[in-house]
């Protein structure tokens, strides 16, 4: 590859432009998908026709694009940092019960119990809404809510976390016993979030019924802007110095230490900023679903969002998003045909990526290409 | 009072009435760059470090050598933040006290290290390898929204021309061989631009041609730079101590402290030294 090139007097730097024309024109096609093709599917064709797109395919698809949000974040930490966080399903968690609590709100009168409470806290014979549902009202502060209470808390642990240098598995673990504990602390009536029923039976929101399908359709559209947005975002991210220096943290941080970087600020930022990206999707996620409980913040939910990645591909952006429709596809598929096969089939499926597809469904589908590629031209570059 | 007050007060009342201590300025007028005095440092009660006392002057190559477990590598650590001694005191200049600091604060004022094993961003291209060393501001944001300049990208050329490694520019790090690396690192510490390098055995797993090109890249570096060298491939010590500037000292380490020092020569003929680490 060398001698051949003319070597020009300004060495060439990394490609200084965010997204390539490919990924653009890939970020344009989900774009048509999510803003036109799947509302006219689902809303102008009619049932029965083989065009149409199912009531359920939407929410399904709505549902997987929130874990892909999830996925993309867990990338940026674990594949591009190289920090394997396993408690990324409390952020998700947190996120939708901020969101929880004001959909709660939204319910009025129309409970079970008619109360202005809701219904958990006339069962508990509670008479007045606990401090910590006092912006519940607010859909703004909900909002708010959303991304303030996983980046503080993302924030505060990270720091402690960061600051003591603890890392590798260390600090899988802990992340770990973090969304444990928080589990067990939202089963219990006393903290106010509906104990191990969580929040349901949502009616409105901002004050428009939830279960039609122009709701349906409306979020659906907002969790696929989300989706491409966060996509571009961490892709912005990725390709900065910002993005190297990560990369660097991965691949060797005492040198980026003696190099003159802080890595504890690096870390925490994409730290902070994963948090909330797993926060949002949770928001979005729980009016579509319909339910929040204590169950998304379960060791098993975080590390199955560790699996999407992997799967995936780790390292690459578009690996997550891919991980994540793969498996979560496969899951509904197997959960109605075989229900009590899946737990094993994904468990395989983890070993069978992480001894044979180290970089993922991208990984393998670069090197199938590459191999095509390679036997063109006999290149001797190296994958 | 204000800080520019008290710094026109300064500048006023000159040399004769004391300096001012500048945050982050190196201060080498009393002529050494680096002191450290009676540092020691244990592990589990083995005394990697036993009272070690060394300075460097502005400008000096030294060559420090001594046997395994003399101390070499803890010595760097210490000095770096890596490590904190149990006691004694680590300044550069006479007026910042490493002991004080954090790694990347260290790295920061001016200290670049380079490793025993070449450590390089081995899934970066050498060309992003130099870019993040290029001296800039290392904050979070300033690096979000970086954007190398014409200038930058010519200091990064020049760089590669000097370490042999234009060829390479967009090759991955981690395909580079063994001696390339350790080029590499050490061009990671020049962008750095740092007034003292401390050098890990910087030609280990280099070819002899390699070796001889090292020594002469160092030699170009003293008097703009102060370099510590730690070695154990004595022909190399000899390229550097006998080319160059002339009365270059070498010291010995042996059991953490300094066993001899002077010149090359002298040391060789030392009958101590001869006996620890010379003679085997």
């Amino acid at each position: 590859m060398s001698a051949v090139l003319p070597t020009p007097a300004r060495a060439a730097g990394p490609s200084t432009a965010r997204l390539s024309p490919k990924a653009w024109s890939g970020v344009l096609a989900a774009l048509v998908a999510v803003l036109v093709l799947a509302p006219l599917l689902n809303l102008a064709v009619p049932q029965g026709h083989p065009l149409h797109l199912s009531d359920y395919a939407v929410s399904l698809i709505g549902k997987i694009m929130c874990y892909a949000i999830c996925a993309l974040a867990m990338d940026l930490i674990w594949g591009y940092t190289g920090i394997l966080s396993l408690g990324h399903g409390l952020f998700f968690a947190l996120g939708g019960y901020a969101m929880g609590m004001y959909l709660m709100r939204q319910i009025g009168r129309d409970g079970n119990y008619q109360s202005d409470l809701p219904d958990f806290m006339v069962f508990l014979d509670w008479k007045a809404l606990p401090w910590h549902w006092a912006f519940s009202d607010s859909f703004v502060a909900t909002l708010l809510l959303v991304v303030l209470v996983p980046g503080l808390l993302a924030f505060v642990f990270g720091f402690f976390a960061f600051r003591s240098r603890i890392k590798g598995v260390y600090f899988s673990i802990i992340t770990q016993a973090m969304t444990y504990a928080a589990m067990l602390l939202f089963f219990r009536n006393e903290t106010g979030f509906g104990g191990n029923n969580g929040f349901t039976d949502f009616k409105r929101i901002l004050g428009t019924p939830i279960a039609t399908p122009a709701m349906r359709m409306t979020l659906f559209v907002l969790t696929g802007l989300a989706l491409v947005g966060f996509f571009v975002l961490a892709r912005a991210l990725v390709r900065s110095k910002f993005g190297r220096v990560l990369q660097a943290i991965r691949d060797a941080e005492s040198r980026v230490m003696f190099t003159g970087y802080d890595p504890l600020r690096y870390k925490l930022c994409i730290w902070v900023i994963s948090a909330v990206m797993c926060g949002i999707a949770g928001a979005l996620y729980v009016p579509q679903v319909g339910i929040i409980n204590p169950g998304e913040m379960s060791p098993a939910a975080s590390i199955e969002i560790a699996i999407w990645a992997a799967v995936g591909g780790r390292g690459t952006l578009v690996g997550p998003i891919v991980g994540a429709f793969f498996v979560n596809g496969a899951k509904s598929w197997f959960t109605q045909a075989f229900p009590e096969f899946w737990l094993y089939f994904l468990g395989a499926l983890f070993i069978a990526v992480t001894l044979f597809l180290p970089q993922g469904i991208v990984g393998l589908a670069r090197r199938l290409r590459g191999a095509v590629a390679g036997s063109e031209k006999k290149s001797e570059v190296k994958a | 009072m204000t800080p520019e007050l008290m710094e026109a007060g300064a500048r006023a009342r000159s040399a004769s009435r004391g300096r001012l201590v500048q945050a982050g300025v190196v201060d080498t007028r009393h002529g050494a760059i680096l002191y450290l005095d009676d540092v020691t440092v244990s592990f589990d009660g083995f005394k990697a470090l036993n009272a070690l006392s060394l300075s460097i002057s502005a400008g000096e190559l030294r060559c420090i050598i001594g046997p395994n477990g003399a101390g070499k590598t803890t010595m760097m650590d210490v000095i770096t933040g890596k490590t904190r001694p149990d006691a004694g005191r680590a300044h550069f200049g006479s007026t910042i006290d490493l002991l004080r600091l954090r790694e990347n604060e260290i790295a920061s004022i001016g200290i670049g290290r380079k490793f025993q094993k070449p450590t390089v961003f081995e899934q970066l291209t050498v060309f992003e390898n130099l870019e993040l060393a290029l001296k800039a501001d290392r904050g979070v944001r300033a690096s979000m929204f970086f954007r190398l300049n014409g200038e930058q990208a010519d200091r990064i050329g020049a760089m590669l021309a000097l370490i042999h490694l234009k060829d390479s520019a967009q090759r991955v790090a981690g395909l580079l061989s063994h001696g390339q690396k350790q080029w590499l690192e050490i061009g990671m510490l020049l962008m750095q631009d740092p007034k003292l390098l401390l050098l890990d055995e910087p030609v280990a797993g280099m070819t002899d041609e390699e070796t001889e090109r090292t020594a002469e890249l160092f030699l170009s570096l003293e008097g703009s730079h102060s370099l510590v060298v730690v070695e154990h491939d004595m022909k190399f010590i000899g390229e550097l101590t006998q080319n160059g500037r002339n009365g270059k000292k070498v010291t010995v380490l042996h059991e953490g402290s300094v066993l001899a020092e002077g010149l090359l020569s002298d040391v060789q003929a030392n009958e101590k030294v001869v006996e620890v680490y010379l003679g085997r």
